[in-house]
């Protein structure tokens, strides 16, 4: 056992393995991180560092494939003695097939063959659904009933107020979400509810009423396992976020901070004057306040993913929920 | 005469006792080369260059750090519920009941950092040695491969406590990873076992953590240590006396069971 039998690690100095020293990778580097700074800086950092990065780029790589390029082809190893072509249809080796003797297919070719073939059937065989099963589950089967959070006189007019309920009762607190309810009175006869989820449009965090909650008037609904909790606020100015700092106005707009979006709502529907939480949808941004709202929705995307704009173009297709 | 006597005595007392090495050494053996006893005692014995110094044990040291992680790692699991509704009383158990439970989840907890600083710091001292440079290009390609291997044992892990920081600090992580153009809102849920953080997301988190990601750095920590014996330790850029020099004067005698097993009982006596 000698490791150092077929490499010198010493004896390499020199040899082609080993690429010139250049220092356009220098240059190449600031060229990408003057795209990055330029990316929060301004458009124009971000042309400058492209230049630069195609430049030194185009110089890195003719340096390092100088070698190659330049390189006498009288170096290549002279052309390995040409065995005569072999007729068609026989078989290189073995004994010639004696007349009326049909020309078989190798035994062991055969096996060798088979066993590789059967071998790697029975690998796709056995890791397919085990794939499946890894990767599968969380895109089917993902959706829920509709929630009672109470009824719609349970909602003040005007003012919002902090709804946590079980998404699935069955799976215990694990599922408990929050929904800020804020009753706008009726339009045209017909009630009219901005309902926001608080998860940050950022990534994922609660976010919280910049306001006070009033919990001694906080009240609990049970049934069916479900429990629903209604807790009132006061002077609710928008929603802010604890992890990252974004906020938000009382429509869920963005005012600072770095969420991409506007906070995600619920669809609703009033049944027998009971309020019914259905699936969320995201929402780019609205206008105007209230019953009046302008809401531009969005099928629902996960957060941090811009639903609108160039940035957009990143997330053409979303997962079934 | 009995002075005589005495050493034969005593190798023949040596030769009892380390019968089961030389019983093993030569099942495992293949011709012309060593076997399990005597290649680890190459990998012990092996020569190094002589101006090597401490920076030269970070390796060690996170290797060290690794096995650390994976012997507190299988104790813990032996009490450890990946159960949302028990994996926190389950930590709590293990840190207030259990004797010296505190201990190992602390050694746990905090190995898990000196791992990743150790990774570091010997990435460094690999860098700045120049050590990656052929032949060692793919040693590097793998520990590159350890050191990401090791950052995701450190986010699976960290949602095994299950409390709030935990579990909002995967919220925004797996967020984090959501954002990735295009693969991005598919990365999510697969990453959580579906749409939100649940049930399936601590248990599927628990497996790669204590079951798919160890196998796999044991693995490329294997390969590892195989091409570093291979290959040789590096000298530092200023060595004087370059690795794999020859000495002068004749070669020193090869170390018995080294190249190939002696016949059973060749001992010289």
């Amino acid at each position: 056992m000698n490791p150092r039998r077929d490499v010198d690690p010493h004896g390499g100095h020199g040899t082609p393995h080993e690429p010139t020293p250049t220092i356009w990778p220098v240059g190449f580097a600031i060229g990408i991180a003057c795209i990055f700074i330029g990316l929060i800086l301004s458009p124009i950092v971000v042309a400058v560092g492209a230049v630069l990065a195609a430049i030194f780029g185009f110089l890195w790589i003719r340096d390092v494939t100088k070698g190659i390029r330049t390189e006498p082809s009288a170096e290549e190893p002279a052309p390995e003695p040409v065995a005569p072509p072999i007729p068609a249809g026989k078989r290189p080796e073995g004994p010639e097939p004696g007349e009326g003797e049909l020309i078989r297919y190798p035994r062991s070719k055969f096996l060798e063959a088979a066993t590789l073939g059967l071998g790697g059937l029975i690998g796709v065989v056995v890791t397919a659904p085990v794939l499946g099963f890894t990767i599968l589950p969380p895109f089917v089967k993902q959706g829920h009933e509709k929630v009672d959070v109470g009824a719609i006189e349970d909602y003040p007019e005007n003012r919002y107020v902090i709804a946590t309920y079980l998404l699935r009762p069955e799976e215990g607190e694990v599922s408990r979400r929050t929904a800020y309810i804020r009753n706008n009175g009726f339009l045209d006869d017909v009630p009219s509810f901005t309902i926001l989820s608080n998860r940050c449009v950022h990534l994922g965090c609660p976010v919280q009423v910049n306001g006070l909650p009033i919990d001694e008037d906080a009240k609990t609904e049970v049934n069916d396992g479900q429990r629903v909790t209604r807790i009132p606020t006061a002077a609710a100015a928008g929603f802010g976020c604890p992890c990252h700092g974004g906020q938000y106005d009382t429509e869920g707009n963005r005012t600072a901070g770095p969420p991409v979006r506007a906070l995600d709502r619920y669809e609703f529907e009033i049944v027998n004057g009971r309020l019914l939480l259905g699936d969320l949808y995201s929402v780019s941004e609205v206008d105007g306040t209230g019953a009046e709202a302008q809401i531009h929705s969005y099928p629902l995307a996960g957060p941090g993913q811009h639903v609108d704009g160039p940035e957009g173009l990143l997330y053409p297709v979303q997962p079934p929920r | 005469m009995a002075n005589k006597k005495k050493p034969g005595l005593l190798h023949k007392l040596l030769d009892i006792l380390l019968y089961p090495l030389t019983w093993l050494e030569e099942r495992t053996s293949i011709p012309g080369h060593s076997g399990i006893v005597g290649g680890i005692k190459y990998f012990l014995f092996r020569k190094v260059p002589g101006d090597i110094s401490w920076g030269h044990t970070l390796g060690s040291a996170a290797f060290t750090a690794f096995i650390v992680q994976a012997v507190t790692g299988v104790i813990l699991a032996m009490y450890y519920q990946p159960d949302p509704d028990s994996a926190y009383e389950s930590i709590r158990h293990i840190t207030d009941d259990l004797t010296l439970g505190w201990l190992v989840r602390g050694m746990h907890r905090w190995g898990a950092s000196v791992f990743i600083i150790l990774l570091f710091l010997h990435m460094g001292r690999v860098f700045l040695y120049g050590a990656y440079k052929y032949p060692r290009e793919l040693n590097w390609i793998i520990g590159v491969l350890i050191l990401v291997l090791g950052m995701m044992e450190g986010f699976f892990g960290y949602l095994l406590p299950w409390d709030q920081t935990a579990y909002w600090a995967t919220v925004v992580g797996v967020n984090l990873q959501a954002t990735g153009p295009f693969v991005g809102p598919f990365l999510g849920p697969i990453l959580q076992g579906g749409t939100e953080i649940g049930s399936d997301t601590l248990a599927r988190f628990y497996s790669l953590h204590m079951l798919v990601l160890p196998g796999a750095l044991a693995g490329l920590i294997g390969l590892h240590l195989w091409l570093v014996v291979r290959v040789g330790v590096t000298s530092p850029p200023w060595s004087a006396d370059p690795a794999g020099k020859p000495r002068p004067g004749p070669p020193p005698p090869p170390r018995a069971g080294l190249v190939a097993p002696g016949p059973r009982g060749a001992r010289k006596r």
